[in-house]
């Protein structure tokens, strides 16, 4: 048992920090400080640059563009990204459809596909949930039926990230209607330019607008957008969802919240005081960083299992990286509401342009805290994510 | 990076596991606690036959020289079985005391016989207003010729029937509550001036009330600094605190697995109650419970061996906030999953929830070790 990381590894962790300090474009990393939305050109602009360092999608197998970095690697690289803080790559095309493609897709959609990904040539997003299909994501309705060498599609999707930038759709649809829930599944890649595609958006309780619904009227989609085998989608979508095991539990963002938190409770004032020296507010902020330390710890012990024995069989402790993440980046997200206290209410729809300069620095900490109360629902909500734990590590 | 035991660590845990899979059932320990002091001494030797009182002694004291890590892999494995024999107060902290503090003349007198088995030790530090403030002693240690003279009383000193030698903290010079002035001395137990009041503990365990009425000892008893001794005590109970956690951690990966047990086969309603989602999720909370202590208990192993004693005392005192705090809900919610039955002295599990309730008060609970690790300024 030892924790010290290797001289090669502290080398990587010094080449990956200076790599954001040089590059990194100030005004997209004080956004994210800030909880602020990045504009998609910063996002592209930043990823570009990633990609261009060879580091845009950095766990792909090194034949479509990977680095080959072990677990630990990719561990530090994750870590020292979001506690920089700097945007992470796209998920939906980096780590969502992009492994889809290299692992079940064919020669050609390969080539068609993985280069525009990496370089965020598309932007990628994800039609799965539907209006009546949450957590029970097998129920889906969206319907592909073949025409000759067309698909025609219909039917709706909601939740849709980002959709409004989208210029690609891996979609769920349903081409065997007569078989089981899960067996008559497709997963299926199209334009989201395609006539007959509806972006709605879904204004959320912090005011933003990240999610969208998604309407499909008679979409026309070419047979060869079809992702590996007819009605065996449900397979790629499970493959999908448990590709993401470590970068979920979010350690390093968490920790730049704590220095955050840090920051503001060193200037703020509470009894005449900064609010920093308050000892009830000192070890409730102790106590998060304790079950932070605690996670760190347990996703250590899944990569360094990772690292050593492969990701054949996954740890059953990183089954606790979702639930405790999520619940640790909301509890960082309540004490900084409570840093700012009654400051937190001016309700500033121009926060992002920064027009109301003198509370500038306040303006995104309540809709930081609404927003994340997302982050125990997506992916799997932690009560499917308990339901997990129960089937298939304790057995019940 | 390496979580993974060794080779001979994973032999070292096959060997305490099957030692005690062999030799301490439930019912097993039942007949051991009614022995006299309430451990068996038929168990002790087995353990030194094992080898496992010898392990963290340095080779030329006759021992292994193993870590932490070895200590952790033991103190789970007596966690799990429910052990009641005096591993922690002789081996971690009598043991401890010997060798972080101990003269050379001193180990050759203590350690042979805490590695054979024949001497078992007791930590006579808790005093009636101490609670958890080590440095809060009013028994005295006053100097008398070449040896001292101490006076005072000790409560729930655990082994304090049976232990051949008492460690006892004392006051040198100053006042209660002064950091300075802490001694630490070997007492043989059988000397003039000592009384003892013994009674079994709630978790199973026998402890002594121990009350000192000018006992004489010699200059050879002080161990380390007798005007200075507060960080070697800080130092052995920073160990004897990451022993625990690892033995809350066996115990709540036994309270866990008998409780997944239970629910599997209690049937109500005519289905097994661990097909109820309420139970699945407050089990599934269990385990996340469980692994974020064990994660916290690594972190607690390492951090016995840093050099530098704020850093160790942080990063200890953070593992016991969390293994506090889960023990607290896997304990409890161990009960509640079993129902009835899980409320009486029949049944094992109430004795794993027992002994986690008396770990979280040993050495520092919970909101103590919160407060110690945001005066030292957080973790981050």
């Amino acid at each position: 048992m030892d924790l010290a990381f290797t001289k090669e590894e502290i080398a990587f962790r010094e080449e990956v920090r200076q790599f954001f300090k040089d590059n990194v474009p100030p005004e997209t990393r004080r956004k994210l400080v800030e909880g602020r939305h990045l504009s998609k050109d910063e996002m592209v602009t930043w990823w570009r640059i990633l990609n261009k360092k060879g580091w845009g999608v950095s766990h792909w197998p090194k034949e479509y563009g990977g680095t080959g970095w072990t677990s630990v690697q990719h561990y530090i690289f994750n870590e020292e990204l979001q506690s920089y803080p700097a945007p992470a790559p796209l998920a939906f095309g980096v780590s969502m459809v992009g492994p889809v493609i290299y692992t079940f897709g064919n020669e050609k959609q390969k080539k068609e596909y993985l280069p525009r990904i990496a370089n965020v040539d598309d932007w990628w997003c994800q039609g799965f949930s539907e209006p009546g299909s949450g957590s029970d994501l097998a129920s889906l309705k969206t319907k592909a039926e073949r025409k000759g060498d067309k698909w025609i599609i219909n039917g709706q999707k909601t939740w849709t990230t980002l959709a409004q930038h989208a210029d690609m759709i891996f979609c769920l649809c349903r081409t065997d209607p007569s078989a089981k829930k899960q067996t008559g599944i497709s997963f299926i890649v199209f334009s989201m330019k395609s006539k007959g595609v509806t972006v709605r958006p879904i204004q959320t309780i912090d005011g933003g607008h990240e999610v969208n619904e998604v309407f499909f009227d008679d979409v026309e989609v070419p047979y060869e957008n079809i992702i590996g085998e007819e009605n065996k989608g449900w397979d790629y979508a499970k493959f999908l969802l448990g590709n993401e095991r470590t970068g979920i539990a979010r350690v390093g963002m968490s920790k730049e919240r704590i220095r955050r938190i840090k920051e503001l409770a060193a200037k703020v004032e509470s009894n005449g005081k900064p609010i920093l020296l308050d000892p009830g507010f000192r070890e409730k902020l102790a106590a998060c960083e304790i079950e932070l330390k605690a996670l760190e710890l347990t996703q250590l012990r899944v990569v360094a299992d990772e690292s050593k024995h492969g990701k054949g069989k996954p740890n059953p402790a990183s089954s606790v990286l979702k639930i405790k993440g999520s619940e640790i980046q909301q509890t960082t997200t309540e004490l900084l509401m409570e840093v700012i206290g009654p400051l937190a209410a001016p309700y500033d729809v121009h926060g992002d342009d920064g027009s109301n300069e003198a509370m500038e620095w306040t303006a995104q900490i309540a809709p930081t805290y609404f927003n994340y109360r997302k982050v125990s629902i997506y992916g799997g909500s932690n009560e499917i994510q308990r339901n997990i734990i129960a089937k298939a590590v304790l057995g019940l | 990076m390496d979580f993974d035991l060794s080779e001979e660590q994973r032999l070292l845990k096959e060997s305490v596991d099957g030692l005690l899979t062999d030799s301490y059932d439930f019912d097993a320990r039942k007949k051991y606690m009614k022995e006299k002091g309430g451990w068996s001494k038929a168990v002790w030797g087995k353990l030194a036959e094992q080898g496992l009182l010898g392990l963290p002694f340095a080779e030329a004291d006759g021992g292994f020289g193993a870590g932490g890590v070895e200590t952790t892999i033991v103190m789970e494995a007596l966690g799990k079985a429910l052990v009641l024999e005096p591993y922690l107060a002789t081996v971690v902290i009598g043991g401890g005391f010997l060798r972080h503090g101990g003269s050379d003349a001193q180990k050759a007198a203590h350690i042979p016989g805490i590695i054979d088995g024949s001497k078992t030790f007791a930590f006579a530090q808790l005093e009636k207003n101490s609670r958890y403030d080590l440095h809060d002693v009013v028994t005295t240690a006053k100097k008398k010729g070449n040896g001292w003279v101490i006076d005072g009383e000790k409560f729930v000193v655990v082994n304090g029937e049976n232990a051949d030698t008492l460690i006892v903290t004392a006051r040198t010079r100053g006042d209660r509550r002064d950091k300075t002035g802490v001694g630490v001395f070997l007492v043989p137990a059988s000397s003039k001036g000592i009384t003892k009041k013994s009674y079994p503990t709630q978790d199973g365990l026998h402890a002594a009330d121990i009350s000192f009425t000018g006992v004489e000892v010699g200059a050879d008893a002080a161990i380390g600094n007798p005007e200075d001794g507060l960080a070697l005590i800080e130092r052995v109970v920073d160990d004897a605190r990451m022993a625990l956690c690892a033995e809350a951690v066996g115990l709540m990966d036994e309270s866990l697995k008998t409780t997944v047990e239970y629910i599997k086969t209690r049937k109500q309603f005519g289905v097994p109650i661990g097909t109820f989602q309420s139970l699945q999720h407050r089990a599934s909370d269990m385990f996340v419970a469980v692994e974020q202590a064990r994660s916290m208990s690594m972190f607690a192993t390492m951090a016995s061996d840093f050099d530098d004693a704020k850093e160790r005392a942080k990063a200890i005192a953070a593992a016991k906030v969390q293994v506090g705090k889960s023990l607290k809900f896997v304990g409890q919610q161990s009960i509640q999953l079993h129902g009835g039955i899980g409320m009486t002295m029949e049944a094992k599990i109430g004795h794993y929830f027992k002994r986690l309730t008396m770990i979280e008060n040993t050495f520092g609970d919970t909101d103590y070790h919160l407060r110690r690790v945001t005066d030292a300024g957080g973790l981050m």
